[in-house]
């Protein structure tokens, strides 16, 4: 177990290596950085850009560095903004911290309603609750995330039940503790829903499928005709068989939720990674766009890891390869 | 059935936006200062008389700018403007279209607003069938330039094994182990923000299409790693075929299916890519229309609460997401 966990770990972390120099690449093959404006600037002599972007490492070669990009890592420093004039970690913690928030209730609350949903489409396979289910999860699909976020944030605007985006109401600081939870659940809301409508569809046809294959399969038919009862059936045959596949979708799912929910959290003004990476690529922020590439390849990698341990300690076959 | 349904459905909208030229009263670039968030306009047949018209008209729009109201315009019912059919532009347009031939359109001091306006006073119908344009095709050209990639790279790891095989694979892992968007906003990041029109489309199609090799690739990579010790394939060897032919003649035909069925999957998703970059600035670039950058005006809440129908571009979205899902179903089912 502890050799399979490393093994994944040591993998995990030569992904987060190769996608940093990945990053690093581009970043050097690119025209241009955040002083390039500075040049055009008349009051700036050249020689004053030239010190900045010495100051800064920018007039180093890639491999150079790259290496002394890694150093300050190794030693907690993620580098610098330039355009927040600040080190890029305590800007990034916080902006993590409410990505994880909306991603991880979006993650929880749609698989929350994709399981029942699921079984219970796959319960009535072939019936017409079944068909309208999968109508409903296939037009779901076809409607783009920009959409539905922008149709909710209508909706909000239009009749004023849920706040038009951001986290905290302006008046947030003077409240209590729990109205101030209550206020982070209410503007919480509309981002996760869009989120796992985003998500839903895909998990329910999974969720679907995996139950179909499991009870199509010769050991629940020869179960059945023991006479075990439809629920004991489904909780102690069927449903530890059909988690296996749903596992791996799982750490696939962060990739799709991470991407989802960087549209959403700019759409909706939410203080995530998202909007700090769009502003940061719009000012040429070059360290903030690495940190932020890189914490949410973290963020995809750690998921993955988590399914692949899950995996390992649920399915004795998987254990025994 | 359903391929046949979801192919027509598909040629019916690539007509359309490829038609634009001809079906799109206006140009898209177009500006009317004096009409900013117009509503639609809807066509009659039947007039306030109860009389009805073999020519459909609409009614004219009076803007108020001084009024408070978020939609500022009253609709004028005793002014009626008939809608021709197969008009030639008047000079007047001014774009340098002159005596092009429409499909439809109203004489000239009025105007014809069937989706409504954006803050522009551009005319939504024709930016939605000139931005389909740009938003499908991106899509289209991308998801060709992933597949030959990932035909290429997919086709060489599966067939030489090996040195190779590990190196195309190591990387393709590295691509997959971002998520997408991040992907690609961090690609765009590095590139120059600002550019025309043609070049942004490019750009575009260019950074979608590339950054997107891994996942065909890697499923080529399968194809021709099981083909390459079929028997027929093995006897061919036999006969002295060189690895040229092999691949041409036997083991890339067969990666066909696979890559159909990959490409109606990639190109919805390669769409979206498109619209996302574009809606967030990032993309094609003004005054050039995109479902994308069409949408974008929608960041504004003031846009958002009022104009409802400049949701037109993101709805149009829907038909062909629900087309092209429907295609690869069909795909997966009849391989």
């Amino acid at each position: 177990m502890m050799r399979f966990v490393l093994s994944r770990l040591t993998h995990s972390l030569m992904v987060l290596f190769g996608v940093s120099l990945l990053t690093f690449a581009f970043l050097k093959l690119a025209p241009g950085d955040y002083f390039e404006q500075m040049r055009m600037n008349p009051q700036i002599s050249p020689g004053e850009v030239a010190a900045l972007r010495a100051a800064y490492g920018l007039d180093r070669s890639l491999p150079v560095t790259y290496l002394l990009w890694v150093k300050s890592v190794l030693r907690g420093n993620l580098g610098f903004s330039f355009a927040f004039n600040s080190p890029v970690w305590p800007l990034l913690k916080v902006r993590a911290a409410n990505t994880l928030l909306l991603t991880l209730t979006a993650l929880l609350g749609s698989w929350l309603l994709a399981v029942p949903w699921g079984v219970w489409a796959a319960a009535r396979h072939g019936g017409w609750l079944d068909r309208v289910s999968s109508l409903v999860t296939a037009s779901l699909l076809a409607i783009p995330d920009v959409l539905i976020a922008l149709a909710l944030l209508a909706l909000a605007l239009r009749t004023g039940w849920f706040p038009a985006g951001g986290m905290h109401s302006l008046a947030a600081e003077s409240l209590g503790a729990a109205a101030r939870w209550r206020d982070l659940v209410w503007h919480l809301a509309l981002p996760v829903l869009a989120l796992i409508a985003g998500l839903l569809p895909v998990q329910i046809w999974h969720v679907r499928s995996a139950l179909l294959e499991v009870l199509d399969a010769p050991f629940i038919r020869a179960a059945r005709g023991h006479g075990i009862p439809p629920g004991r059936l489904l909780f102690r045959h069927v449903l530890p068989v059909a988690a296996n596949p749903l596992i791996s979708l799982f750490g696939v799912s962060i990739g799709t939720l991470l991407s989802g929910s960087l549209l959403i959290e700019v759409v909706m003004s939410w203080p995530g990674i998202g909007p700090l990476l769009l502003q940061a690529i719009l000012e040429r922020d070059v360290y903030v766009v690495v940190a932020a590439v890189l914490c949410s390849t973290a963020f995809l990698v750690t998921g993955n890891l988590l399914a692949d341990v899950l995996l390992h300690v649920v399915d004795p076959r998987i254990r025994a390869m | 059935m359903k391929l046949k349904f979801a192919l027509l459905g598909l040629a019916l909208i690539h007509v359309l936006v490829l038609g634009a030229g001809f079906l799109a009263p206006y140009d898209p670039a177009e500006q009317n200062r004096d009409f900013p968030f117009a509503p639609p306009m809807a066509l009659h047949l039947v007039d306030t008389q109860g009389h009805f018209h073999l020519r459909p008209f609409a009614y004219a729009q009076i803007y108020h700018p001084e009024s408070s109201a978020a939609v500022p315009y009253e609709i004028d019912r005793s002014r009626m403007i008939p809608v021709h059919f197969f008009v030639k532009l008047a000079a007047e347009g001014g774009m340098g279209q002159s005596g092009e031939w429409r499909l439809f359109g109203v004489a000239p001091p009025h105007r014809l607003f069937l989706l409504g306006t954006d803050d522009f006073g551009r005319d939504q119908f024709s930016r939605l069938l000139y931005g389909g344009r740009v938003s499908l095709f991106a899509g289209l050209l991308a998801t060709a330039l992933s597949l030959a990639l990932g035909l290429v790279l997919g086709g060489l790891a599966g067939f030489y094994a090996s040195l190779p095989d590990h190196l195309i694979m190591g990387a393709s892992e590295l691509f997959m182990a971002l998520p997408w968007i991040y992907l690609l906003f961090a690609v765009r990041a590095f590139l120059p923000l600002h550019l025309g029109a043609q070049e942004s489309f490019f750009l575009l199609v260019g950074l979608i299409g590339l950054t997107g090799w891994a996942r065909p690739s890697r499923l080529v990579r399968g194809v021709v790693l099981s083909a390459r010790h079929r028997d027929y394939v093995l006897a061919a060897r036999g006969f002295g075929a060189s690895d040229f032919y092999l691949l041409r003649r036997h083991i890339l035909p067969e990666a066909l299916g696979v890559l159909l069925t990959q490409a109606a999957l990639l190109i919805p998703q390669y769409i979206l890519a498109e619209v996302t970059l574009s809606f967030l600035g990032l993309g094609v670039s003004e005054p050039a229309p995109s479902w994308g950058n069409m949408l974008a005006d929608m960041q504004k809440l003031y846009v958002l609460e009022s104009y409802w129908w400049m949701f037109a571009a993101g709805v149009a979205l829907i038909p062909v997401f629900l087309l092209y899902h429907l295609l690869a179903d069909a795909l997966q089912q009849s391989p």
